[in-house]
C-alpha cells in the first residue's frame, strides 16, 4: 500500500481522520447557541464569589464533588432540581466533576447557613465523625488576596467597573465582620483574631458555595 | 555505541525517567488511597487530597506514561526506519526539558496551580513547555521518517505518527486560555461548551497516550519477543484507521445526563459501541499471532506480559463502551466503578506492555542480558494480583455505592443519607490500599531488575 511509504501524506491523512469527529461533535457545537444557552436570571459571580471559586479550584474540590444534578428521580430527591444548561453560562472552567466522593454541590447554595459551612469546612469530622473530607481550617487563616479581582472579572466578561469590584469586596467584608452577622460566632471560632475584621479565603469560599444554584431557583420560579 | 550508530542514550534516559516518575506517582497514589479512609493524612495544604490527586494522575500520565512512550518511540523509530535519530542533540535536550517540566508540574500542582481541567491541569506557562517538548519530539519523528532507509513503514510507526498529530491538536485546543498572571488563567470556553471540549480532550488523551502508543509497542515488541509475525496485516490496517476515526466522537460519553445537548451524548454513545470493533481487532490480532505457540506462555517470560496486557485492553475496551450507555451510566457514573475501570487500563494494559517492552529493549541497548528472569516473573505476578484485587474491589464498591444512592423506602423517600454511602466503602478502601502496596512492591522489583541490568558488564561480542 502506497501510503505506508509516505510519512507526511500519512500524517496529513491521520489529521483529517481525527478532525472529522472533532469538528462535528466539538467545533460545530461551539458555535451553536443551543449548546450553552443564557438566561437573564443567571447572574455572573461577584468578585468575592469568583475568588471563592478560584480557591475551590486551587484546592481541587472538583476531585471529590460534582456540580451537576442528573435528571434521575433519586438524584433530584437527594440534591434538588436537576441542572439546567443556562446555570453554567459564566463557568470558566465548568466544574461538573467526574467522581462523587462527597455529595454534589450544584444546589448547595442556601441549603445551610454560613455558620454550618464555617464549622464544616474547618472541621468536617466535628460534624460527621466518619467523614473522609480533608479539614480546611487553614483557609480561615489566609487573608483573601483581591489584587487580581478586577482583572479576573473583566477577563471573564462580567462587566463590572473597577469601583464596583471594590464595592463588592468592601460590602462582603462589612457583611461578615458586622456585629449582626448571624454566623458571627462560628466565623470567629475558626478565624484568628487578627483576621476577624478582614476577608479570608474561607469567607470567599463560603460566598461561592452559597451562590451555587441560587439564581436558577428564580429562573425556575418564573417558568 | 553500536554498529548502526543508533542513539540509545536518549532511549535509556527516558526509560529510567519513566521508572522514576512511576515510583513517585505510585507513592502519591498510595498516600491518597490511605486518605480515602483516614483523612488524618491530610497533614498540610500540600498533602490534601484535592491537590495530591492531580499530582498522582499527572505524575503517572505525563511523567511515567509519556517518558515510557518517548523512550520506546525513539527506539522503535530508529529500528524500524533502520536510521539513527536525525537530531540526537535535540532528543537529548528533549529529555532534559521533559524532566524539568515534570518536576515543575509536580511542584505547581502541589502548590495548587490547577486549571481543574481533568488530565490537563497544568497552568499556561507549563502548557507552553509541554507544546515545546512535543514539537521537539515531532521534529525527530518526522525528520527521521523522511530520511529513513527502510521504505515501508510498519504498523507501529503509523501509531506513533497518529499519536504525534492527535496530541498536538488535543493539547493546544483544550488549553486555549487567557492568563491573569503567571500562575493563573481562565479557559476560553464556558459551561457546557467547556465540558464538551474538556472531555473530548480527556477521553482522547487516554486514547492517544494510553492506547495508541501502547499499541505501537505491542505491535513491535510482541513479534520481536516471540519471534512470530503479526497474524494479519489487513486487520491491523482496518483497526488502525477505524480506531483513529471513531475515538474522537466519543468524549461526551463522560457527560451522560448532564446539561450537554442530548444529541452530542447520543452520538458519543453510538461511536463508543462502534469502537469495540477496532479495539478488538488488535486483541484478535495479538491472540492469533500466538496461534500454535501458546506454550510460550510458559517458556517465554515476556509473552505472558503481552498476552495479559492485551487481554486487559480487550476487557477495558468492552467495559468502557458499556459504561457509556445512558442507562448503565446512570448507575455507574460518579462511583468507584469508574475508578476501577481506569486502573484496569493503567495498571493492567499500560504497565504490562511497558514492562515487557522495557525488559526486551533495555538489555539489548546495553548489549547484555536481563539481570533476572525470575525477578521479572515475580514482578509479573505481583502486579497482576495487585491490579486484579485493586480493580475488583473498586467495582464492587462502585456497585454498592450506586445501589445505595438509588435505594428508596416503600414510601419513595431515600433509604440512605450520603454519608452512609461513603462510610460503607471504607472496608473496600482499606483492601484497595493493600492491593496497591502489592502492586507497588511489584513495580519496585521491576525497577530493581532494570537497574541491575544496566549495571552489569556488557557482553564482549556484539549482539
Amino acid at each position: 500500500m502506497g501510503i505506508t511509504s509516505k510519512p507526511v501524506v500519512f500524517a496529513v491523512l491521520a489529521a483529517v481522520v481525527i478532525l472529522i469527529g472533532t469538528t462535528v461533535t466539538v467545533f460545530i457545537p461551539l458555535f451553536m447557541p443551543s449548546t450553552q444557552p443564557v438566561s437573564p436570571y443567571i447572574k455572573p459571580y461577584t468578585a468575592v464569589e469568583q475568588e471563592g471559586r478560584d480557591i475551590y479550584m486551587r484546592e481541587g474540590c472538583n476531585n471529590c464533588h460534582t456540580q451537576t444534578v442528573r435528571p434521575l428521580r433519586t438524584e433530584v430527591l437527594r440534591y434538588g432540581e436537576y441542572s439546567k444548561p443556562e446555570e453554567f453560562a459564566y463557568d470558566r472552567p465548568f466544574l461538573w466533576g467526574s467522581r462523587r466522593t462527597g455529595p454534589d454541590l450544584n444546589r448547595v447554595g442556601g441549603k445551610y447557613p454560613d455558620s454550618w459551612h464555617y464549622k464544616h469546612t474547618a472541621h468536617p469530622q466535628s460534624m460527621f465523625e466518619k467523614s473522609n473530607m480533608p479539614p480546611y481550617g487553614w483557609l480561615a487563616k489566609n487573608r483573601l488576596d483581591t489584587g487580581y479581582s478586577f482583572k479576573k472579572t473583566s477577563t471573564l466578561g462580567y462587566g463590572y467597573a473597577e469601583s464596583e469590584v471594590q464595592q463588592q469586596i468592601d460590602q462582603y467584608r462589612e457583611t461578615v465582620t458586622s456585629a449582626s452577622y448571624p454566623s458571627k460566632e462560628s466565623r470567629n471560632q475558626v478565624t484568628p483574631p487578627e483576621l476577624q475584621n478582614e476577608l479570608t479565603e474561607m469567607d470567599a469560599l463560603i460566598a461561592y458555595l452559597q451562590k451555587l444554584g441560587r439564581d436558577v431557583k428564580n429562573m425556575e420560579a418564573r417558568k | 555505541m553500536n554498529e548502526a550508530g543508533y542513539n540509545y542514550r536518549v532511549v535509556r534516559g527516558f526509560a529510567f525517567s519513566a521508572l522514576f516518575w512511576l515510583v513517585i506517582g505510585l507513592v502519591v497514589g498510595l498516600w491518597i488511597a490511605f486518605e480515602m479512609f483516614n483523612p488524618a493524612l491530610n497533614l498540610s495544604p500540600w498533602l490534601s487530597f484535592g491537590r495530591l490527586r492531580v499530582v498522582h494522575t499527572n505524575g503517572l500520565g505525563l511523567g511515567f506514561g509519556l517518558a515510557a512512550i518517548f523512550s520506546t518511540s525513539y527506539y522503535i523509530l530508529q529500528r524500524l526506519t533502520r536510521t539513527p535519530l536525525l537530531f540526537p542533540r535535540l532528543a537529548q535536550a528533549h529529555l532534559y526539558l521533559f524532566n524539568t517540566a515534570i518536576a515543575l508540574a509536580a511542584i505547581s500542582l502541589f502548590a495548587g496551580m490547577n486549571t481543574t481541567r481533568e488530565y490537563g491541569e497544568l497552568e499556561w506557562p507549563l502548557d507552553i513547555v509541554v507544546v515545546i517538548f512535543w514539537v521537539m519530539f515531532a521534529i525527530n519523528v518526522f525528520g527521521t521518517l523522511i530520511k529513513r532507509k527502510e521504505k515501508q513503514m510498519y504498523i507501529s510507526l503509523w501509531y506513533i505518527i497518529s499519536m504525534t498529530v492527535a496530541i498536538a491538536i488535543l493539547y493546544i485546543v483544550n488549553n486555549l486560555e487567557v492568563p491573569i498572571n503567571l500562575f493563573k488563567s481562565y479557559t476560553l470556553f464556558s459551561g457546557a461548551n467547556d465540558a464538551n471540549v474538556e472531555w473530548w480532550y480527556a477521553h482522547n488523551i487516554v486514547g492517544f497516550i494510553f492506547t495508541v502508543p501502547i499499541l505501537a509497542m505491542f505491535y513491535y515488541f510482541l513479534p520481536k519477543s516471540t519471534g512470530l509475525p503479526i497474524y494479519s496485516h489487513r486487520l491491523s490496517i482496518v483497526s488502525f484507521w477505524a480506531l483513529n476515526f471513531a475515538y474522537l466522537w466519543t468524549g461526551a460519553h463522560h457527560l451522560m445526563l448532564t446539561p450537554l445537548p442530548e444529541w452530542i451524548q447520543t452520538v458519543a454513545m453510538a461511536f463508543s459501541i462502534f469502537l469495540i470493533a477496532p479495539s478488538w481487532g488488535s486483541v484478535v490480532n495479538g491472540y492469533y499471532t500466538l496461534q500454535g505457540n501458546w506454550d510460550q506462555m510458559r517458556t517465554n517470560y515476556l509473552t505472558k506480559f503481552f498476552i495479559a496486557g492485551i487481554t486487559f485492553y480487550g476487557l477495558q475496551t468492552l467495559q468502557g463502551p458499556l459504561q457509556g450507555l445512558r442507562t448503565l451510566n446512570a448507575f455507574f457514573h460518579y462511583t468507584d466503578w469508574v475508578v476501577g475501570h481506569v486502573h484496569m487500563g493503567t495498571m493492567g494494559w499500560v504497565t504490562m506492555i511497558i514492562s515487557a517492552s522495557f525488559y526486551y529493549m533495555i538489555p539489548r541497548i546495553n548489549n547484555t542480558e536481563l539481570y533476572s528472569v525470575k525477578l521479572a516473573n515475580t514482578h509479573f505476578w505481583l502486579i497482576l494480583v495487585g491490579q486484579f484485587t485493586w480493580t475488583i474491589t473498586m467495582w464492587i464498591a462502585g456497585i454498592q455505592q450506586g445501589a445505595m444512592w438509588k435505594a428508596t423506602n416503600p414510601d419513595g423517600s431515600l433509604m440512605y443519607n450520603f454519608l452512609d454511602t461513603v462510610t460503607s466503602l471504607y472496608p473496600y478502601y482499606k483492601l484497595r490500599f493493600v492491593a496497591g502496596v502489592i502492586y507497588f512492591i511489584g513495580i519496585l522489583v521491576f525497577a530493581w531488575n532494570l537497574i541491575m541490568t544496566v549495571r552489569k558488564q556488557p557482553n564482549q561480542s556484539e549482539a
